[in-house]
Formats: C-alpha cells, structure tokens, sequence
C-alpha cells in the first residue's frame, strides 16, 4: 500500500470543475515531479490535499496511510506528517517567524500544552538556517510579511526543514529563484533526503524541468485540464523540456477526441487517459 | 498551570472570580448628596478648599445631563452606589504591615513570594484608598514623590493645590464632576526638573466591593527635562450587579519633559468604565499615552493631548477587546494649539461573539499652527458576523500648512491566513489566537514584557472557545 494515494479526485471551485479525476500513488522515499502548463490544477491539487476549505471535493478519495485523508483537518494532516511549501505563502502580521516555528515544530512533534523548550528549539533553528544559507534576521521579522519572492520559498524550505514531514508537496519552490537560490534549495532538500534514509517522499511540483537537475526524481507526471495525462520517467522531464507542453497537448487532444468518439479507456505511447 | 507574573494575575483563578469577606472599618450608605460629599471630605480631614471643589463639582455634577453621544449609559443608577469605603484606619508602609487579609488577596491573585519585592516599589490601591505604598529609595532621594493623591494632599497641600483640576476641570464632563466629588486615591507623581526615572512606577488595583464605584484621581507632573513612565494595571473580579469605574487622570509635561503612561484594564464584564485622561504638553515635551482595554460592560476613554507650545508630541496607542455583550468605545484626542506639534495615534481594536469595538477620536488644529502633523491609523479586526466595529474620526483642522494623515482599514480574520496556520499543525484556536497577537502586536511591543505577557494572556483568554 502506497502512503498516498489519489484516487479519482474530482475538485471545484464555486462552479468550476478544477480536478477532474486525479489518480495518483506516491510512497515515502520516492520523489516525483508534477509538471504542467499554468493552470492546469497542480495547486490545487496541492492545496486540496493540505485542506485547503477554499477547495470543494465533490469526487473520490485520498487516502494517506491508508486513512481517509479528506475527512482531517489540515493541522491533523499536518501533524501526521504531511507539508506542503505553498507556491503563494501568505503572510501574517506581527506573528514573528521564530514564534511561529517554534509553535509549528512543537505541534509536529507532540507537545500539547507547552512548547518545544527554547534552548533545543533554538538549536535546531541555527542548525537548518545554516544549511539554508538563511539569514537569521528572518526569522525575527514576521511571517511572510514584507519578504521578497526569493525569501518567501526561502522559508518555506526552512520551515520543511524543521517540520521534517513524512509527504512533502513543493509546490514551484524554483520559480521566482535565481539558479543559485535553487542549488541553495536543492542542496537543503537533498541532505533532508538523504537523512530521512527512505522515510520522507516529495511530490514536487515545477513549471520548469531546471530544478530535477538538481533534486532527481524518479517518477515524472504531466498534469493537463485537471487530469494527469503523462507518466514516466525522468527522461520525461527532458523530453518536456525539448517539446514543450505543445507536444503533450497535441497528442493529448488526439486521445480525448478519440475518446469522445469511443467512449473507452485509451492509451497511446506514454500518453494515457482514464475517462471517467 | 499557574503561571503569574509582576501582576500576579492568574488568569486561572481570574476566569472564575473571588472576593475577599468585606470587612470594612467604614462603609458610606449608597447614594450621592451634599451630605456625603461632606463626609468623604471630612473623614479624610481634608483642607477647606478641597471641601469646597467637592462641593461645587457635586453641584456641577446634578445640573449636568448624562452624555448621550456615545456608548448607552442609561442603566447607570448612581443611587445605587457606595461613594466611599475605607478599608483600614492606617497608611501601610511597608509590606510586613500590611494586614493579613489583604495579603491574603494578593495571594489569591497569585503574587509569588519573590516578586513581592518588586511590588514593594508599586504603589497599590485596594478598595478606594491604598493601604500599601513604599516608595523606592532612589526615587526619594532624586525627590520624587509618588503617594496616592490622599495622602499627597496631606503632605504636599501646595503642590497639589497648583495642579489639581487644571487639566480636567470639573465643568469638563458629568463624569468629570462626579469624580471631583467623590474622588479617593489615585497616583500622585512628581518628578523634579531634569530628572529621569529608569523603572516604570507601577499602580495595581482592584474593585473588590459589590456595587462600589471606585473614583481614583492621578495627577502627574513633570517638571522641565524630565522623564517617567507610569503603569496601572487593574483587574477586577466576576460579580453579578453593575459596578462603576470613573477616574480622572491629569498630567502636566513642560518643556522638554517625557512621560509615558501604560494602562491595562481588564474590567469584569459589568464595570462601566468611563474615564477621563488628559495631558498637557510643554514646549518640546512629549506625552504618550498606552491603553489597553478589556473587559468591563461599556468603555468611554478617549486619552487626549493638549499641544500648547511649538514643538509638543503626542502619541497614542490603543487596544481594544469586545466580547459578548460588551461596548468598547476607546479613541484619542490631540490638540495642535502651537506651531510645529506632531501627533500619532494608533488604535486597534477586536470584537467577537457580538461585541462592538471601535474607534472615537478628534485631530483639532488650530488656525497658526502651522508646519504641524498629524497621523491617525485604526484598524478593526472582527472575528464573526455578529460583531461589529464603528469607527467615529473628527477632524477639526482651522490651518493650511499642516499634514494630516488618516489611515482606517476593517478586516476579518482570513481563512487563508488561518489555513496557512493549520498546515504547519497549529490548531485552529491557536491559529486564531496567533492572528489577533499579531493584529495587536505593534502596541504589545511597546509595553514593559510583564505587562506584555500579561496582555497576551488576557486576550487569549477572551479569544478561549472562538472556534468551534
Ligand atoms: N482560488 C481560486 N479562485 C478561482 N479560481 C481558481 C483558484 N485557484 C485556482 N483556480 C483556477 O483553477 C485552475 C487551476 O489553477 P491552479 O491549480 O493554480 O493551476 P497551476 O498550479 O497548475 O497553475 C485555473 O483555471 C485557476 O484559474
Ligand atoms: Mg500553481
């Protein structure tokens, strides 16, 4: 049984058919990148299973250990071990990043009524800040508050770093960095990888095929109109990045027309379609 | 868990409220007249002209309607209240002398043993009248005094007789005239030319008598080049009939002076807080008003800085907390009566579970004030429907040469903010009880820590059970 798996996940906002039918496994130690052209649902395939209330779930299911993921508040799930590095963190006024992680991390790993002590607290803020390369006036500023895009994704890696989540959702972490930012990131998460030592999976989400130099994925998905529409392996990422999302998009309305016409389930090449 | 700090306010114990038996040596019958205002004045053997001020202001006080302006104070029956209580005989000087009883209360309230120290430099008024006052030796020997009013009346007639009423005349308001009546304790304050006062100067104290109105009167003074910050924190227990609260505080900053003064108030849900602050500010003198207001049934305070000569400051920093049926109708007023006076006020205020909260406030310029300005942000943040904020800005301004900002916003809580809370793990409660520290957060940080703390542990009290 996979950690996570999505099954038939149909979502809308208000009126708009967002996700439409969104199957996917995902097991710790595995890291897999979902590309896709703008707006075709990776956030809010993200943000759905975070919990996000914006988002209805009017299909299908998503189970998470094997327990039904939806029915969680987003601090159970977050708890359990589920994170997710928002592509558009917000902010919050006059809460300072260091109260803020220090109540986070406390709630991650147990502690009910009290905090996390403040000395091994601060240990381990200095720690991940330094692999980071962040600095540490950061974290007296408040949450989000004022940071540039570069900062943003900055602390939202720190705060991966310090949750040490089981699933993690990354959710265009590259976008808005320069490339040495995106080493800077790479490095962090891979050391997160690598002391996980099997226990931590990633569900990277990137417009662009430059960070999967950096952090290799083993599974490459292509999300298009709400479904996921290719799978493969790494070599995916690149041919994505010869051809584009035009030749994916191309075959992809070959299928669905032959699917309007046949009403079955086809497949062509790497390119399939599950019509629901 | 109790955890207390130099307040020594368990919020624990607070929820619930508690009161001491009332063992008083002198209890007045309920009800104001001329009778009873000669008693008060009698029974602390006060000098004649302070007789007579009583008297007057009593007068000034029946012939004068109630406000109607603002918040609803129909239900105040000012028949139904004890004027006046004393509760011991004799002045406590020092903390072994102070009688068990009370001690006892401190106790409840949850002073640990070695903060008592700390409290010996505060100036604490229990009942109407303080019974525990001890003044720290560095400030005697700078020659600052710091008595409750009563006892600074007796031993600094002249000082007193300057200054008290200048600021807030009895004629200023009906409240006004009712405190110079009745008025018992209060702070007095005086801090000689050039002289800075490092540690806050601290008051503490409570209602504890049912249906009894407390009507302390505080008077600062600052002398040229001066520096003092003045705290007050109160807190009163849970009770079923509504109490009064009406308290006048005048200070006086002259030239070059600063003076700070920090309230946190956090009255049972039946006080009628209504009171009446007012500084005058000096040629480069600066006067900052901190308030913090929680709490009480309905509060009218509006903190306000006469600018009188050129180059005077005034800031003003408000927070507000409405619960279930409370009204809090806090603000500030500054006056630019001087060429090249600044002011800044900053209000914020909360309200949940149908509360009101707002804003009420007047920036006034005088014609030839010229080269002043002036900045007023509020903000308002409402955590459900049913509650509501009101937002009154008066701006009298008779000169041209001035700037003036004005800067209001009204806002929910956002469930985007609340959900990026919850995916680090953070519970929905503390997640909302994040978001309001953090609205409250840049007049939080002007506060001495304990009171900082304090203030923090107050409004998640308020917030306990705001989401469902
Ligand atoms: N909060 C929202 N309000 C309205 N529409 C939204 C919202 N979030 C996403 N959408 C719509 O859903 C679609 C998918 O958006 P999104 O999940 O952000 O895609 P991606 O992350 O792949 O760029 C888009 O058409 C977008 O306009
Ligand atoms: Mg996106």
């Amino acid at each position: 049984m996979a950690d996570l798996e999505i099954k038939d996940l149909t979502v809308q906002v208000e009126d708009k058919v967002i996700l439409k039918g969104a199957n996917l496994t995902l097991s710790k130690g595995e890291v897999h990148a979902l590309m896709g052209p703008n707006g075709s649902g990776k956030s809010t395939l993200a943000n759905v299973l975070m919990g996000n209330p914006f988002y209805q779930v009017v299909k299908g299911e998503v189970l998470y250990k094997g327990q039904d993921l939806l029915a969680m508040s987003p601090d159970e799930r977050a708890r359990r071990g589920l994170f997710i590095a928002f592509q558009y963190p917000v902010s919050i006024p006059g809460v300072t990043m260091s109260s803020f992680l220090r109540t986070a991390v406390s709630a991650r790993r147990g502690y009910d009524k009290e905090l996390m002590p403040v000395g091994e607290f601060q240990k381990l803020l200095k720690q991940k800040m330094d692999e980071l390369k962040i600095e540490p006036a950061i974290v007296s500023r408040y949450v989000n508050e004022g940071f540039s895009g570069g900062e943003k994704k900055r602390a939202e890696i720190l705060q991966m770093a310090m949750l040490e989540p089981e699933i993690a959702i990354m959710d265009e972490t590259d976008s808005g960095l320069d490339i040495d930012s995106v080493k800077v990131v790479s490095d962090g998460v891979n050391r997160m990888l690598e002391r996980a030592k099997g226990t931590m999976g990633i569900l990277l989400i990137t417009h662009y095929s430059r960070i999967l130099h950096f952090i290799k994925p083993s599974y490459v998905h292509v999300m298009f109109d709400g479904r996921f529409v290719v799978s493969g392996g790494p070599d995916l990422a690149e041919e994505l990045e010869q051809s584009g999302y035009e030749g994916i998009k191309a075959q992809f309305e070959v299928i669905a027309a032959e699917v309007q016409a046949e009403g079955a389930v086809r497949r062509a090449g790497k390119v399939f379609w599950v019509e629901h | 868990m109790a955890v207390t700090n130099q307040l020594g306010i368990d919020p624990d114990k607070y929820k619930w409220g508690f009161h001491d038996p009332e063992k008083y040596v002198y209890k007045s019958r309920k009800g104001l007249d001329r009778e009873i205002v000669e008693m008060i004045s009698s029974m602390k053997n006060e000098p004649e002209w302070m007789r007579a001020y009583r008297l007057h202001s009593l007068e000034h006080f029946q012939q004068r309607p109630m406000p109607v302006w603002g918040a609803n104070l129909a239900q105040i029956d000012f028949n139904d209240i004890y004027y006046y209580l004393k509760p011991t005989e004799k002045k406590e000087r020092s903390w072994d002398e102070v009688p068990e009883n009370i001690k006892n209360t401190f106790e409840k309230l949850g002073i640990p043993e070695a903060e008592r120290k700390f409290l010996a430099g505060a100036g604490a008024q229990y009942e109407s009248e303080s019974v525990y006052h001890n003044l720290k030796e560095e400030w005697e020997k700078l020659g600052v005094i710091f008595l409750d009013t009563d006892s600074a009346l007796r031993e600094h007639p002249d000082i007193v007789r300057e200054y008290f009423g200048t600021v807030v005349p009895p004629e200023d308001n009906k409240l006004a005239a009712l405190n110079s009546a009745v008025w018992s304790g209060g702070s007095f304050v005086y801090v000689p030319a050039g002289v800075h006062v490092d540690i806050p100067l601290q008051a503490y104290f409570r209602i504890n008598a049912q249906n009894m109105g407390q009507f302390e009167r505080t008077l600062i003074i600052c002398e040229p080049g001066s520096y003092v910050h003045y705290v007050e924190g109160c807190t009163a227990p849970i009770y079923t009939t509504d109490s009064l609260h009406s308290a006048v505080v005048e200070i006086i900053v002259k030239e070059g002076a600063r003076c700070r003064y920090t309230t946190i108030q956090n009255w049972s849900t039946n006080t009628y807080n209504l009171v009446t602050k007012r500084a005058v500010a000096y040629r480069d003198a600066t006067m900052e008003w901190i308030d913090g207001n929680l709490g009480s049934k309905i509060t009218m305070k509006y903190p306000s800085v006469y600018m009188v000569e050129p180059g005077a400051k005034a800031e003003i920093l408000s927070v507000a907390f409405a619960g279930r049926g409370q009204h809090q109708d806090p603000g500030g007023k500054v006056i630019h009566a001087a060429p090249h006076t600044q002011s800044v006020i900053v209000s914020k205020s909360i309200a949940k579970d149908g509360g009101r909260a707002g804003y009420r406030g007047l920036v006034k310029i005088y014609s030839g004030a010229n080269g002043s300005k002036s900045a007023v942000r509020c903000d308002a943040l409402i955590l459900d429907d049913q509650s509501r904020s009101d937002t009154y800005p008066t701006m009298e301004i008779d000169e041209q040469d001035v700037s003036i900002t004005h800067e209001a916003t009204v806002s929910k809580v956002s469930d985007e903010q609340l959900f990026y809370l919850m995916s680090r793990g953070v519970k929905a409660d503390e997640a909302m009880n994040m978001i309001v520290r953090g609205f409250v957060e840049p007049i939080v940080k002007e506060l001495p820590l304990e009171y900082a703390v304090e203030l923090n542990r107050l409004i998640a009290l308020e917030m306990e059970g705001s989401v469902g």
